[in-house]
């Protein structure tokens, strides 16, 4: 059953007094929350996903608020891993939010079945390109406007790698956590993009998720083949640049970007290298999002050759 | 199958073969305990060496590996910190015994395989302390306490240095010069371990503590000076060591006469007691019954101890509880402090602890949000705010 087969006052009311099981990828995740903005949330944002009655689930996570009485004063809210609580709490406006965090932690610290890299990933033509960058560098702009123009989402945040399949790349299609001044840029771009409530004062700035498009999210069991590993940076006014960079230099860029290069050992670097390899490398460099999007929809069409570039 | 579900993960341990009858939501239940008791890894490897896995349905299979590659990557990270701390100690001539879970991976033990490490610990003589110290810092491991009090604290106080780490590699070490506080009630002398400790073969000056101390250490720090985070697992450890050095028949008879010339009967008859009622460890009757009738704790005192270890030891997990466990846990809380120093000791200390600390982190908070940090200066720099 789809989330969209409830009345948002029905899953609200499930997520409330029981839980749900979400299938978001390739995992099972049960949430409870006594809080309305977090199963509104999920109704918003997870509206295509599946949820089941299937006895295992992969994370059981509840977001509440702590105990005590901040119930009244500057109320918070709590994640709990399965009754760990690994974070701090925060105002309880950010629960959604937090639910997306704290989802983002439970992937990169349990599924070690994976080479994790912090980075957004998009498909076209069943080829992958990944976008590792550091917060800030305009990764989440490029991302959703590359998905509101024909490109599919496979994940905004982490790039999961199997560790025994390196060359292809598992979907994790979910919400694009848009900061600040992007929030406005998407809403421009893309009108028919369903943006959620902002809310102000996050540890990153101002914040919003935009849902993934809901091809994306029905396809979400194909997977994709390794291809490129574009470098993004937004550089205000700045023309749009592409250029082939150093297979080195990536390699040491994605062992730092990535969750468990260290765990994996002499696994993940041979994962690495391999990826490295087949990948071609590149750093880009862009202003205007259209420009950014022809860039990307040449290297898909094959127009645009960057090892020979 | 009907299990009860407080205890799945004990019952699993002690007869691998019932999870070809676990259902889904049992498997579910499994995953959880083993992950909350830090044996997920553990667990993977005993299925793996009963040929059990082809039992486990995919879903489970994924968190037991995904544990089994996080511990099998531990004990390569340790083999190579034990290394790094060898090198440098090595020169001074003082001789290291390496302790508790790096101690097992460095002599290969069975109970190494599938163990979660978050900590090496290591012994060295009291009176090479300060030069231990001093040469651990010159090659990168810095004291992690650095508020004042809790210098002074294990200084004066505990047998061990305040923890290091590691400037680079961000491993904690744990130097000890004795295996208990100075201040616990029980005594066991170091120079005593020190001196039947076992060389570890391919290094100079590495040790062990032999296979009697190794056992009693472990069931010290379980049952006198432990906080029961990981009760299981110290248990789980315990048993796979018992089993390991029993396959010499002379053990238990070396293990009661090691236990009273060290002052430790009392945490060997709980260890004995507990790993046989809980995991069913092959320890015979005779054995649990003579160590009782040298040092056992009375029957009514035994009781309360049921009470609250047949609590404290399940793993953390809310499955795993029933009305009385947090009041346990509290309580031997209390125990484990109240073994380890003195009430005129201790009392200040909690108290400390409990108010004065608390004050003092919000303060440093205050102070590390007003200090804006590099990386911030230089990004407001770059974005001209």
């Amino acid at each position: 059953m789809k989330v969209s087969e409830y009345s948002p006052e029905e899953f609200i009311r499930q997520v409330r007094r029981d839980s749900v099981l979400l299938h978001i990828g390739p995992f099972s995740v049960r949430v409870r929350s006594p809080l309305e903005d977090v199963a509104a949330g999920i109704h918003l944002h997870y509206e295509d996903y599946f949820v089941s009655d299937q006895e295992f689930a992969d994370f059981h996570v509840t977001v509440e608020p702590p105990r005590g009485f901040r119930k009244w004063f500057h109320p918070q809210v709590n994640f709990i891993f399965d009754g760990y609580t690994p974070f701090k709490p925060l105002p309880c406006d950010q629960a959604f939010a937090m639910f997306e965090w704290g989802l983002n932690w439970c992937i990169s610290s349990f599924a070690q079945d994976y080479f994790l890299l912090h980075a957004a990933v998009v498909e076209k033509n069943g080829f992958a390109a990944v976008l590792p960058a550091p917060p800030g560098a305009g990764k989440s702009t490029l991302c959703a406007g590359l998905v509101s123009r024909g490109w599919r989402l496979l994940s905004d945040e982490l790039t999961l790698i199997p560790v025994n399949e390196p060359r292809q790349v598992i979907p994790v299609p979910r919400p694009i956590s848009l900061k600040n001044a992007s929030i406005d840029v998407m809403r421009d771009f893309a009108p028919g993009a369903v943006i959620g409530p902002i809310v102000r004062d996050t540890t990153k700035g101002t914040v919003a998720h935009m849902r993934a498009p809901a091809e994306s999210v029905l396809r979400g069991c194909e997977t994709a083949r390794l291809k490129w590993i574009v470098f993004p940076q937004y550089k205000p006014a700045s023309p749009t640049i592409l250029a082939p960079r150093a297979k080195t230099r990536s390699f040491m860029e994605i062992a730092t970007q990535s969750f468990n290069f260290s765990i994996l050992g002499e696994t993940g670097f041979g994962i690495l290298k391999q990826v490295i390899s087949d990948c071609d490398c590149c750093d880009f460099i862009y202003s205007d999002l259209d420009e950014a999007i022809a860039t990307f929809d040449s290297l898909a069409d094959g127009q645009q050759d960057i090892c020979a570039a | 199958m009907h299990l009860d579900s407080k205890d799945l993960l004990a019952l699993i341990l002690v007869d691998l073969a019932v999870i070809k009858q676990l259902g889904l939501s049992q498997w579910d239940l499994l995953i959880r305990q083993a992950r909350s008791a830090e044996l997920l890894g553990r667990l993977y490897v005993l299925l793996e060496e009963q040929e059990l896995l082809s039992h486990v349905p995919e879903a489970a299979l994924r968190h037991l590996s995904a544990g089994a590659r996080v511990t099998s990557r531990h004990a390569e990270l340790i083999s190579y910190e034990v290394g790094q701390i060898h090198k440098v100690l090595w020169q001074l001539g003082i001789p290291i015994i390496v302790l508790k879970g790096a101690a097992y991976v460095i002599s290969d033990q069975p109970s190494a395989a599938g163990r979660m490490f978050s900590d090496i610990d290591i012994l060295v003589p009291k009176g090479d302390l300060a030069r231990v110290e001093k040469a651990l810092a010159r090659n990168g491991w810095i004291s992690t306490h650095l508020d004042d009090y809790d210098q002074q604290y294990y200084r004066k106080w505990m047998h061990e240095l305040p923890p290091l780490k590691h400037a680079r590699r961000r491993t904690v070490l744990d130097v000890h010069h004795a295996i208990l506080p100075e201040t616990a009630r029980l005594h066991p002398s170091p120079q005593k371990m020190l001196a039947t400790s076992v060389a570890v073969p391919g290094f100079e000056d590495l040790y062990t503590l032999c296979p009697e101390d190794m056992v009693l250490h472990s069931t010290t720090h379980l049952f006198h000076d432990g906080e029961l985070e990981h009760g299981l697992r110290d248990l789980v450890d315990i048993d796979a060591l018992l089993c390991h050095f029993s396959s010499d028949t002379a053990f238990w008879k070396r293990i009661v006469e090691r236990a009273s010339e060290l002052d430790l009967v009392r945490p060997l008859f709980y260890a004995l007691h507990y790993a046989s009622r809980i995991l069913q460890t092959p320890v015979p009757q005779e054995v649990i019954a003579q160590v009782e009738k040298i040092g056992g704790p009375n029957q009514l005192t035994l009781n309360i101890m049921d009470w609250l270890f047949m609590r404290g030891l399940r793993p953390d997990h809310i499955s795993c509880s029933d009305s009385f466990t947090g009041m346990a846990r509290w309580m031997l809380y209390v125990r484990s402090h109240y073994l380890r120093m003195p009430a005129h000791l201790l009392i200040p200390h909690l108290f400390y602890k409990a108010f004065i600390t608390p004050l003092n982190e919000r303060k440093a908070e205050k102070l590390a949000v007003e200090r804006p940090t590099i990386e911030r200066l230089l990004a407001q720099a770059k974005t001209g705010q």
